[in-house]
């Protein structure tokens, strides 16, 4: 059976450990994608001095787990002298890397920014030939088509590839508790070892994760449902004529 | 006034010569109908007049203005000032085969992208002026709906209003009945025989020879990469001079 005082006991445990989850997911999905449309832009590109660097970009962050960069981040770049000088000389940027909580936005933001952008490059090659030659046709220089045509079109086709890189960054987070960050997961394993009652720790811990998914879900219909309306079935509309 | 003109153009892909020297000349008020069989060249000349693709060689003037042109060092033929090329293409308005409508924009934001974002009007001026040619199309009332949401005649018709929206000098249509059912054909071309009466000047690609024969004022006949025959269209439908000319016509009159 449930022992639901520890879980009530443990109640404002949690709430602290989901504020940190949600800040963790949202901060990083959200500087994940800023990056990540410039980054698929340069991706896209017949220059192989744009496309090339996205892609070892890329192909490091997809091609290893995310424990193994945070590691890195947290624990390896430590080990430059360089870098502990800049910490003693109190430069603003690298003291970001000294706190878990920098080093884990940091790798959480640069590796979801490498499937965003990876998901935002097949999206920008799947325009249709023909909405490009219109707009060649009509005068619209390079850049204007970049930001007029291509990516409006593409970060609507990227939507529903999207809603699972976010839901995969959400439950990604909890690997932030393997460096000392007390998330969800950090609240539950503290929870556990308190009180060696797995269940009640983990489960619950789940059932919040559960209901974060639920919750991004949702966003993301809404999100669907107003972006993609053009996608959507629908009645053929009756003519004027 | 002379709208457009366009000198001895060829383009080739690898060995194959696609068009070996073609010229054209547009008055303002002109409706110039380009037939011919499929291969003979006449969607690669009207995508040449706009460089959608590149001619090899040639000369193309809009209202008067040349487009600059250089030879690369691969050889090839390319334009030498991209800037220039932006400003001529709004002087010259494109209606393609498969509409080419922005899926993700509504009629009339299909319609007002280009006269906001490449000419440069405020959104009111777009709007009004957007309103006017969905209006002349007949699909004002569809102005908030998504293409796809659209039957494909509907959709030509918004990609015309797009066209005029620019208040092009040239109006360029590239087989835009080619890829309609055949009941949508004729809400489109009576689209197009009341812009031709209207005078504007138009080039148009097409396989319907009624169209070709009532409302332009000259036809002519490619065949292999050359005008084969030109003239009013009294003269190349009623007395064409060549064997292939005739045996197109038959074929295709029925």
């Amino acid at each position: 059976m449930m022992d639901w005082h520890i879980i009530v006991d443990s109640l404002p445990q949690y709430v602290d450990g989901l504020w940190l989850t949600v800040q963790l997911t949202v901060l990083s999905l959200l500087a994940g994608l800023v990056l990540a449309i410039p980054f698929a832009v340069a991706r896209i590109s017949a220059n192989p001095l744009l496309a090339k660097p996205v892609w070892v970009f890329t192909y490091f962050f997809r091609g290893t787990p995310m424990l193994i960069q945070l590691l890195l981040i947290y624990y390896g770049l430590g080990q430059f002298e360089w870098i502990q000088q800049q910490w003693q000389d109190g430069s603003r940027f690298w003291l970001v890397f000294r706190e878990p909580y920098g080093c884990a936005l940091v790798t959480f933001a640069l590796n979801t920014c490498a499937y965003t952008t990876e998901i935002l490059a097949g999206a920008l090659r799947a325009t249709p030939h023909g909405e490009i030659e219109a707009a060649q046709a009509c005068g619209m220089s390079r850049a204007t088509m970049l930001r007029r045509i291509l990516i409006p079109g593409a970060l609507r086709r990227a939507l529903p590839a999207y809603s699972n890189e976010a839901i995969f960054m959400l439950h990604g987070t909890a690997i932030a508790s393997t460096i000392t960050l007390v998330d969800l997961t950090g609240v539950a394993r503290n929870v556990y070892s308190q009180h060696f009652a797995p269940f009640e720790a983990f489960l619950f811990a789940g059932f919040i994760y559960l209901l974060l998914t639920f919750g991004l879900v949702g966003l993301f219909r809404l999100a669907e449902r107003r972006w993609l309306a053009h996608l959507q079935p629908r009645k053929a509309v009756k003519d004027a004529a | 006034m002379t709208q457009l003109t366009v000198e001895d153009l060829h383009k080739r892909y690898g060995d194959h010569e696609v068009l070996k020297g073609i010229s054209l000349s547009a008055e303002a008020g002109d409706v110039i109908s380009i037939i011919g069989s499929s291969g003979s060249g006449k969607s690669t000349f009207l995508r040449c007049i706009n460089f959608l693709e590149q001619p090899d060689a040639g000369r193309i003037a809009v209202a008067g203005e040349e487009i600059g042109l250089v030879r690369g060092r691969d050889g090839h033929l390319k334009v030498a000032d991209a800037k220039q090329l932006q400003r001529l293409r709004t002087r010259l308005a494109m209606v393609f085969q498969h509409f080419n409508l922005w899926a993700h924009m509504t009629v009339i934001e299909n319609v007002m992208e280009a006269p906001v974002h490449v000419l440069g009007l405020s959104k009111a001026e777009a709007r009004e002026r957007a309103e006017a040619y969905l209006d002349k199309v007949g699909i004002a009332r569809l102005r908030d709906a998504y293409p796809a949401h659209m039957s494909g005649g509907q959709q030509q018709r918004v990609a015309i209003a797009r066209a005029l929206a620019m208040e092009p000098a040239v109006l360029l249509f590239d087989e835009p009945t080619s890829a309609l059912d055949p009941e949508l054909v004729g809400e489109v071309l009576k689209v197009m025989r009341a812009l031709a009466e209207e005078g504007r000047t138009m080039v148009v690609v097409t396989h319907e020879m009624g169209f070709a024969r009532e409302v332009s004022s000259q036809v002519m006949f490619l065949h292999q990469g050359l005008a084969e025959e030109v003239g009013a269209p009294a003269e190349v439908f009623d007395r064409p001079r060549s064997e292939r000319l005739r045996q197109f016509l038959s074929g295709s009159l029925k």
